[in-house]
């Protein structure tokens, strides 16, 4: 009966390197996977047309981050939102971080992006992750199942462009 | 004999007045939330003219919307970071190669914030097309753009006859085109 000798397996150049592209195939694949939006806990989700309610009673006890794009947000956002993005790259993420270093951790803050469908959307999760590894208590995300315009404006809960 | 009016006789009881101020208030909170400023669902372009525009591309000559008058124009309003766009982008180059002859024009408009990964992306693909970033401006002007992806069909004579939002079905946005480019006249 032959052996497996995992030295001689590994020796073999062909093999090491196959060995590599399946390690960073899968590394990457989680890398993906753990930004997805789907991986944001659902207790932390809040609907359009609640938050919407929330607002008319109480339009200032929450701090409302935009975490995509300028442009989309200059176009149209919830009235009060600040543009704290995209959070999809560091330079996004280093917005983030600054505007919210000096709140308390307590801070009721809503993040919500809306560039693209919900599963696709590159920059909600990011913002999420970071604003949980601050230790960040009270965020919630917005649930924007198809985009801003679609879940939001054309719903007549109101938005505001930049002045 | 005439009585003088009483000086309260005509303003409500309190429960009453203090239910007109509360309302009075959320009135007010309701205005300021949809005041000034504010933007509304678009009405739809569709069977309009399109807003013409003129925007530096980034290979630094000008994409003027009218100059692509008797074409018919597909308009991407797009981004790096968007993964439906990044799948239909491929295939509109496919279509500048083959329907390019017959008068068909791809126009994209990023709206990413800065324009050197729109710049690495083209180069990437290969794009066959002229690519701009987009304004705010621009967009509201389209009738409200967002999300990405959004594509308009604009016909021969510079009339919008198609919007899709979203992730499309590229063979119903292919039919779309073919039946726009079988109408030659101008």
């Amino acid at each position: 009966m032959t052996k497996f000798h995992l030295r001689t397996f590994l020796s073999n150049s062909f093999t090491r390197r196959t060995l590599l592209a399946v390690v960073l195939m899968a590394l990457s694949s989680a890398l993906l996977c753990a930004q997805s939006a789907s991986t944001i806990p659902a207790g932390v989700l809040v609907q359009p047309d609640a938050l919407h309610s929330e607002l008319l009673v109480n339009p200032h006890a929450t701090l409302i981050l935009q975490v995509g794009s300028r442009m989309l947000f200059d176009e149209a956002h919830i009235p009060g939102a600040e543009y704290a993005g995209p959070a999809s790259t560091p330079a996004g993420l280093g917005v983030l971080r600054t505007r919210v270093n000096s709140l308390s951790r307590a801070a009721s803050i809503v993040l919500y992006c809306g560039c693209c469908p919900w599963s696709h959307c590159p920059n909600i999760a990011p913002a999420w992750n970071l604003l949980h590894d601050m230790g960040f208590s009270s965020v919630r995300v917005l649930y924007i199942a198809n985009n801003f315009g679609t879940d939001w404006v054309a719903h007549g809960y109101g938005a505001e462009r930049s002045q | 004999m005439a009585t003088a009016p009483n000086a309260h006789s005509s303003c409500p009881p309190p429960l009453i007045r203090s239910s007109i101020r509360r309302g009075i208030a959320a009135a007010i909170v309701v205005c300021a939330f949809f005041g000034v400023g504010s933007v509304h669902a678009s009405d739809s372009l569709i069977n309009h003219r399109a807003p013409v525009f003129s925007l530096p591309g980034l290979d630094h000559t000008r994409i003027n919307l009218a100059h692509y008058r008797g074409k018919v124009v597909l308009l991407n309003f797009w981004a790096t970071w968007c993964a439906p766009c990044r799948i239909e982008m491929p295939r509109f180059a496919e279509w500048q190669n083959r329907y390019g002859l017959h008068g068909f024009q791809v126009i994209a408009i990023s709206i990413d914030d800065d324009d050197p990964p729109v710049r690495a992306f083209v180069r990437k693909l290969h794009l066959n097309y002229p690519v701009a970033m987009g304004t705010a401006h621009l967009g509201e002007r389209y009738g409200g753009v967002l999300g990405v992806p959004v594509t308009f069909l604009i016909d021969r004579n510079g009339i919008v006859r198609s919007r899709f939002d979203g992730e499309s079905d590229l063979h119903a946005v292919e039919a779309e085109v073919r039946k726009l480019l079988e109408r030659k006249e101008p």
